[in-house]
């Protein structure tokens, strides 16, 4: 299963970086997307998996069994997932406005924005 | 000693924030700070005498041998009792000259800054210590050249200032470290053992080369001469101060600082005497083809500093003797001219030698001033200038193997000198009067204006004190032969006396013919397409325009190009970097287990990626999206983690349902086919994915264990009462952090808010 994963975090790359490098808004947040779940997924694997075990204390014992799943990736990807909501909506919303208000439909048109004001 | 340095840069500070309250009157203080660090260094004259060098020891940063000592030996001394003592002069000066211009904070900040940079300069004991004052010299100089900034002329005469000074200091700074590196301290004292390893090494003709580079630069040599008489932008007294009494003479200092270590003959000598002497000539004929006197003076101090370049090359006891005579002697009666010059600019408004006539009648003490200095360049007794000039010729006759082309050159070089000061220092004040001064000139100026010739004077009927104070101990300093010869007011008749004569006379012979300044001669200056400063600013503007192109090329403005270059270089560093660490030694049991289950959820989430990606609707792409997300979260689900699950589940939802409500509002895709830069963005992910691929398995052979996950399996329920350990590192282990989370999902949230209830009314067309 391992190998499978990696070579999943190694597809979702790719497709992330391509989208990312497109000129539609949708592409570009679609790679975001894609590049954050890759991130959480490539963090996941790399901390080790385990089947079944998961890091939760059963009932009347004191400390977990001999084997378990990582808490400590658990904890950094949960956090990740929802930091990563965060960044995402801000870019839909932002990219959103940019299209309505300034007519922005090409990431390349933004190109000579800094400039024409001066 | 650190406080005499230091007090300067505190001073300039406070000058330079002082605003309104920099009146006229507090300017009248001014002028005791360099006077106190006079006598204070003038206290110092008799120690140094007798011991030789003293070391200040302080630490700066000690880790890379970077220290603040200061070492004062007699050639460290004269420079700080020349930028003291000058810098007294040119401060009381600036006191008059200066009092109804409006920058006053400004102007006194960044000459208090000069003058600690400069005092630092000179008594460095640390290689990089002297290079940070070094620089900060050219820094200072910059802010004064250009301190009339309404003046678009001044603004370019700093900035090329800034640039060859600047540039030069660079070479300097890693002929510096070389040295370092070679003699394997920074410090001067103890590279002073070092000079055999450092002339046997086989950098030596290259930190040559580099440090002449930076002492020529600084020191305005042929051919990078032509920052200095554009500098004479600068008010007068910081001419005076800065482009002929002290910063120009750094890159002397430089030389004679390194004379005992880098001397030897060859390179060392050879350029030397070449540089040096095309540039005392050079100088010298280019003087006498200005009007303007500032420029005269511009370019008489070049070949001043030419000379001195010539004579260190020369390096004999009698050269050295003749150098730190001839430091002092020009810079008493160079700053004498500048100030005299300063003098009539500002009673007469001209400096142009063509309208200024007769003007003795009128200001007799500062004629006195110009007589004195003239007569100090003219090397004339009793002036301190006959003694540097008999040295001079007594040098260049000793050489073995040119004596008598050198001494030809010094001599066609002191007559147009001589000449040349005889334009300044005589001229303005002979023949009809041209203009009516209408007030008397104010003590203020004129006192500072004659001094230094007074000084020369007095110096010049001292011999046997100079002698002891001055001339052998600087050449014990620089060389291990001790100088033979005596400074003496009467030499009898002999060659020395000879050439003065011959100088003498041919000198007024020129002077009498160049007396009438033609604008002929001006125009012949003017064509300066071939110089080397013209050709320099060519060239400077050729790359400017190539980096303007290349900036053009690199940050042209597209985020996508910017992408694509950072993450291609990723790729190719990463990958080149990675290929020498691979070990393929997989545990291949581990690895290859897989269950039939996540098997088709890994064959479910291929698909969404792929039609996530390549959909032309929206709407699937953003739906495949939402697949993806579930079917990470069965991963997470799958491998013990049913906390992940459940919050990716959640967000996974929240983020399909936010984009398509936007999805609206959001422009449909682009329809641009182009098929090259697809595929170089193909190739460029597929790159990135496979190293991420290659990577992933890499750190799976590396063990994880590191003690961290015992500690909450153990402590979890035992400390913080919790069973979910993933919650409980979440909310109490780690609680803090996850509240700054909390923080920025926030701030977010703000942003989100904000961008929806945005609306721009006033959209650009």
């Amino acid at each position: 299963m391992v190998i499978l994963l990696a070579m999943m975090v190694g597809l979702m790359y790719a497709a992330g970086i391509y989208l990312v490098l497109r000129r539609s808004l949708v592409k570009l947040i679609i790679g975001l997307i894609l590049l954050g779940n890759a991130a959480n997924l490539l963090i996941f694997l790399i901390g080790g998996i385990t089947r079944g075990e998961p890091p939760v204390i059963g009932e009347g014992e004191f400390t977990l069994g001999e084997i378990y799943a990582d808490p400590l990736p658990q904890a950094l990807i949960l956090t990740a997932i929802v930091i990563g909501f965060g960044l995402q909506a801000f870019a839909m919303v932002l990219l959103e406005q940019e299209y309505r208000e300034a007519g922005v439909t090409d990431l390349d048109s933004l190109k000579d924005e800094d400039t024409d004001d001066q | 000693m650190l406080t005499a340095v230091l007090v300067g840069f505190v001073a300039a500070l406070g000058f330079a924030f002082a605003g309104n309250h920099m009146r006229k009157s507090v300017s009248y203080w001014i002028p005791f700070l360099p006077a106190s660090l006079f006598v204070y260094f003038a206290l110092m004259v008799p120690p140094v005498l007798a011991d030789g060098a003293i070391l200040f020891q302080y630490n700066w940063a000690e880790s890379m041998g970077v220290s603040m000592n200061f070492r004062l030996d007699i050639l460290s001394l004269l420079f700080a009792l020349l930028i003291t003592g000058i810098g007294t002069l040119v401060f009381l000066y600036s006191t008059a000259y200066m009092r109804d211009h409006k920058q006053l904070d400004r102007f006194y900040g960044y000459l208090s800054l000069f003058m600690a940079s400069m005092l630092g300069l000179v008594l460095a004991e640390n290689l990089i210590t002297l290079f940070v004052f070094w620089e900060m010299t050219s820094i200072s100089s910059f802010f004064l050249i250009g301190f009339n900034y309404r003046d678009k002329k001044a603004g370019r005469a700093a900035l090329t200032a800034l640039c060859i000074t600047g540039g030069g200091g660079l070479l300097l700074l890693v002929a510096l470290l070389m040295m370092g590196q070679i003699a394997g301290t920074y410090s001067f004292t103890e590279i002073l053992q070092s000079g055999d390893l450092l002339r046997d090494s086989l950098m030596y003709p290259v930190i040559l080369l580099l440090l002449f580079a930076g002492v020529f630069t600084k020191s305005a040599q042929f051919p990078f001469h032509f920052w200095l008489p554009e500098a004479m932008r600068a008010p007068t007294p910081v001419s005076t101060y800065l482009h002929s009494a002290t910063m120009v003479k750094a890159g002397i200092y430089l030389l004679a600082r390194f004379h005992p270590v880098l001397e030897g003959p060859g390179l060392w000598q050879n350029t030397l005497l070449i540089v040096g002497g095309i540039t005392m000539l050079f100088g010298a004929i280019h003087a006498l083809l200005r009007t303007d006197m500032k420029a005269i003076l511009a370019y008489t101090t070049i070949s001043a500093l030419g000379i001195m370049v010539f004579l260190t090359g020369l390096g004999t006891p009698a050269a050295l003797a003749a150098l730190g005579l001839f430091i002092l002697v020009h810079a008493l009666y160079k700053s004498s001219m500048f100030l005299l010059t300063g003098v009539l600019d500002k009673t007469t408004g001209t400096r142009n030698l063509t309208q200024l006539r007769g003007l003795g009648k009128y200001m007799p003490l500062v004629f006195a001033a110009g007589m004195l200095a003239a007569l100090s360049n003219a090397g004339l007794l009793p002036a301190l200038g006959y003694h540097s000039k008999h040295l001079f010729y007594e040098a260049s006759l000793g050489h073995i193997t040119h004596s008598t082309l050198l001494t030809g050159l010094a001599l066609v070089t002191n007559i147009l000198l001589l000449a040349a000061g005889l334009l300044i220092g005589l001229r303005p004040f002979t023949g009809q009067p041209s203009h009516q001064p209408g007030e008397r000139v104010s003590s203020l100026l004129w006192l500072p204006t004659l001094l230094p010739g007074l000084l020369a004077v007095a110096a010049g009927l001292a011999p046997v004190f100079m002698e002891k104070t001055l001339t052998s101990p600087f050449t014990n300093e620089l060389t291990t032969t001790a100088f033979e010869g005596h400074l003496h007011l009467w030499g009898g008749f002999d060659q020395l006396l000879m050439l003065s004569v011959m100088t003498l006379a041919a000198g007024l012979i020129v002077y009498w013919k160049f007396s009438t300044p033609k604008e002929s001669r001006v125009d012949l200056v003017k064509r300066e397409k071939l110089s080397p400063g013209g050709l320099m600013y060519k060239a400077a503007l050729k790359l400017r325009n190539f980096f303007k192109t290349l900036i053009h090329i690199l940050q042209n403005g597209y985020l996508r190009y910017y992408t694509s270059v950072i993450i291609g270089f990723l790729v190719l560093l990463m990958g080149l970097r990675i290929q020498y660490s691979l070990e393929f030694n997989y545990d291949l049991e581990r690895i290859l287990d897989v269950q039939a289950i996540e098997a088709v959820t890994m064959l479910v989430m291929v698909i969404s990626v792929v039609v996530s990606v390549v959909s032309k609707s929206r709407l699937l792409a953003v739906a495949s999206l939402g697949a993806v997300g579930l079917c990470i979260c069965l991963i997470f689900l799958y491998f013990s983690a049913p906390d992940l699950a459940m919050t990716q589940f959640t967000i996974d939802t929240l983020t399909v349902v936010l984009f398509v409500l936007l999805l609206n509002g959001l422009p449909a895709y682009l329809l641009k086919a182009d098929q090259g830069i697809h595929w170089r963005d193909l190739i460029l992910a597929g790159g990135f994915g496979t190293l991420i691929f290659v990577f992933t398995l890499e750190v799976l052979n590396q063990p994880t264990d590191s003690g961290i996950n015992a500690f909450y399996a153990e402590n979890a329920y035992l400390l913080a009462k919790g069973k979910n350990v993933v919650n409980v590192i979440l909310v109490d282990f780690r609680g803090v952090d996850t509240l700054i989370e909390i923080v920025v999902l926030a701030v977010a949230g703000l942003g989100v808010f904000s961008l929806i209830k945005l609306k721009v009314t006033d959209a650009p067309e």
